[in-house]
């Protein structure tokens, strides 16, 4: 489960009303429709890592939300497991680039939307528990979102995700405005967390060397619209170390390349 | 008052430490001038009553059961009116909130309406309802309804949109997007917008209760003045106030028991 195919889509946007003044009289008219994603090609296989990197405002988001049915594309489709994706469904769980959790909503019960399904109680408290266990965050059930560090609030939200139990898990930057510890500890947890589930996994990263330690599949895209640039799987044994694998070493310095930096440390 | 304060320290902390105090005192001194004024105006105590006749009047009123039963006749048109408008303005400005063609639709109708006065009604009011408690009912019903649907609208429509794609994502049914999402969402300015709008309906209660009936704390006003009983108007006027207070207090504690919790993140 989790087998992903998206199928040359494209997107434009053209939903932005401008009113321009032209020989003096006000005009209204749509804006010219903007190409932001142009015949994206791509396939994820069942428990794949995907990281997906690209210059700010490329259409990584756009595209993230065209996978999870957020939104339509403009032509083309997303199949998963078969099924064409129409709307969102708790089969591929969206972990939101902003905060995601229901602000009114304590910890426990951000988690325990995720098992509605359940009608016995007792086993929903069980599966509660499980899930902030594994993303320890015992002792802060009944706190709510406010209460909590950024990186708190993105554990929960990933323990909200992993306990509806989805077939693809869906993150846009999920370690953006970390800090430095903080970052590496919740991509310690994220690979742990995949080793585990071997769910299918999107990641739109802007870090390169999040991609080469955790990536099975390293996407890049770039452009306006964006096209795929570089879908290179990565078949080395995790935990990783890419400094000491020349392979990774040069793909580092050809993405860097890519996006027109010409020195990487 | 407050010039002062700043400039001696020692009252500040006094007026921190026990604001009562400041208020007990700023009653004494409305009283006061009341006093002075009512003795010194050269109006006759039948036109113009002073503090001590007007309570001694309020005595009378509660001593004789006047004051409680015209006390619970207003409360009473108050609850039934203020209910009705909740129980329908807040669906259906959640409805105008969430659905576009609704929005588009009758948005501009509830505009139109609103800013017509409730006393604007009142001729058709008498003329449909007929004399009773109804008319006076659907004044107040008037006054709250069109205001909470119009702040209900607004606040459901700027429901930060993620948390919709979070109930898709989760395949909440429509129920528990409502349950789950819009109504905590929208709770703590709708607390605010209840208060706001019974003080409105507080308001008109006594307006409403001039014409058609005959009990309730607007009546009482208006019977006196018939009566030439200028103290019985001033007691009625203090009991309305008094009562206002005590229903915006209560709003206000309901308020803060439902903000404790969450609010605070809506502010980072
Ligand atoms: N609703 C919209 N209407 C019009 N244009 C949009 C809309 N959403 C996004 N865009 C445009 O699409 C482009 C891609 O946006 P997107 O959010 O997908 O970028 P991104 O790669 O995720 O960027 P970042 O790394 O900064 O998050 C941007 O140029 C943006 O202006
Ligand atoms: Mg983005």
């Amino acid at each position: 489960m989790g087998h992903i195919i998206v199928n040359s889509i494209s997107k434009e946007y053209r939903n932005r009303r401008r009113q321009s003044r032209k020989n003096g009289c006000i005009e209204s008219h749509f804006q010219d429709p903007i190409p932001v994603l142009d015949n994206i090609d791509l396939e994820f296989d069942e428990g794949e890592m995907v990281c997906i990197l690209g210059p700010s405002g490329c259409g990584k988001s756009t595209m993230l939300r065209i996978i999870a049915g957020f939104e339509p594309a403009t032509t083309g489709n997303v199949i998963i497991d078969g099924k064409q994706i129409e709307k969102p469904s708790s089969n591929h769980i969206f972990v939101f680039q902003n905060n995601g959790l229901l602000p009114w909503m304590t910890v426990w019960e951000n988690i325990e939307l995720s098992l509605r399904h359940l009608s016995e109680t007792r086993d929903r408290a069980k599966k509660v528990a499980e899930h902030i266990e594994i993303v320890e965050l015992e002792g802060f059930e009944h706190h709510y979102p406010h209460q909590l560090s950024g990186g708190m609030r993105r554990r929960t939200e990933l323990a909200r995700a992993l306990a509806v139990n989805p077939n693809v898990m869906i993150m846009d930057e999920p370690f953006s405005g970390l800090d430095f510890m903080t970052h590496m500890k919740m991509r310690e947890e994220v690979v742990n967390m995949h080793k585990f589930t071997g769910k299918t996994t999107l990641i739109v990263t802007h870090d390169i060397d999040d991609a080469l330690i955790m990536g099975d599949r390293i996407v890049v895209m770039d452009g306006r619209p964006a096209r795929i640039k570089l879908n290179h799987r990565l078949d080395f044994p995790r935990p990783r170390d890419f400094q000491k694998i020349p392979e990774l070493n040069k793909l580092r310095q050809q993405i860097f390349l890519m996006e027109g930096v010409s020195y990487a440390v | 008052m407050c010039h002062m304060n700043s400039e001696n320290p020692k009252i500040q902390n006094w007026g921190e430490r026990y604001p009562i105090i400041l208020t007990g005192f700023a009653f004494a001194m409305l009283l006061l001038i009341w006093d002075l004024l009512a003795r010194f105006s050269g109006w006759s105590n039948q036109v113009f009553p002073g503090p001590i006749p007007v309570f001694i009047s309020i005595g009378e009123l509660i001593g004789n059961g006047m004051l409680l039963k015209h006390t619970i006749a207003s409360l009473f048109r108050i609850t039934i009116g203020f209910y009705l408008a909740v129980l329908l303005g807040l669906p259906l400005g959640i409805l105008l909130g969430r659905n576009k063609i609704c929005n588009a639709m009758f948005n501009p109708i509830i505009q139109f309406l609103k800013p017509i006065s409730p006393i604007a009604w009142i001729p058709l009011a008498m003329l449909w309802f007929g004399i009773g408690d109804m008319p006076a009912i659907f004044l107040i019903f008037l006054s709250s309804f069109f205001p909470l649907v119009v702040s209900t609208t607004i606040t459901v429509s700027s429901i930060n949109p993620v948390y919709f794609q979070v109930a898709a994502n989760f395949n909440f049914t429509r129920m528990e997007a409502i349950t789950k999402i819009i109504i905590p969402a929208i709770t703590p300015s709708t607390i605010t917008a209840l208060r706001l709008s019974l003080a409105i309906a507080w308001l008109v209660v006594v307006a409403a209760e001039m014409i058609a009936v005959r009990s309730g704390l607007g009546y009482l006003i208006l019977d006196s003045r018939n009566a030439l009983r200028m103290d019985y108007v001033m007691a009625g006027m203090i009991v309305i106030g008094v009562i206002g207070l005590l229903l915006d207090f209560i709003m206000r504690r309901m308020g803060q028991l439902e903000s404790t919790s969450w609010q605070h993140s809506e502010i980072r």
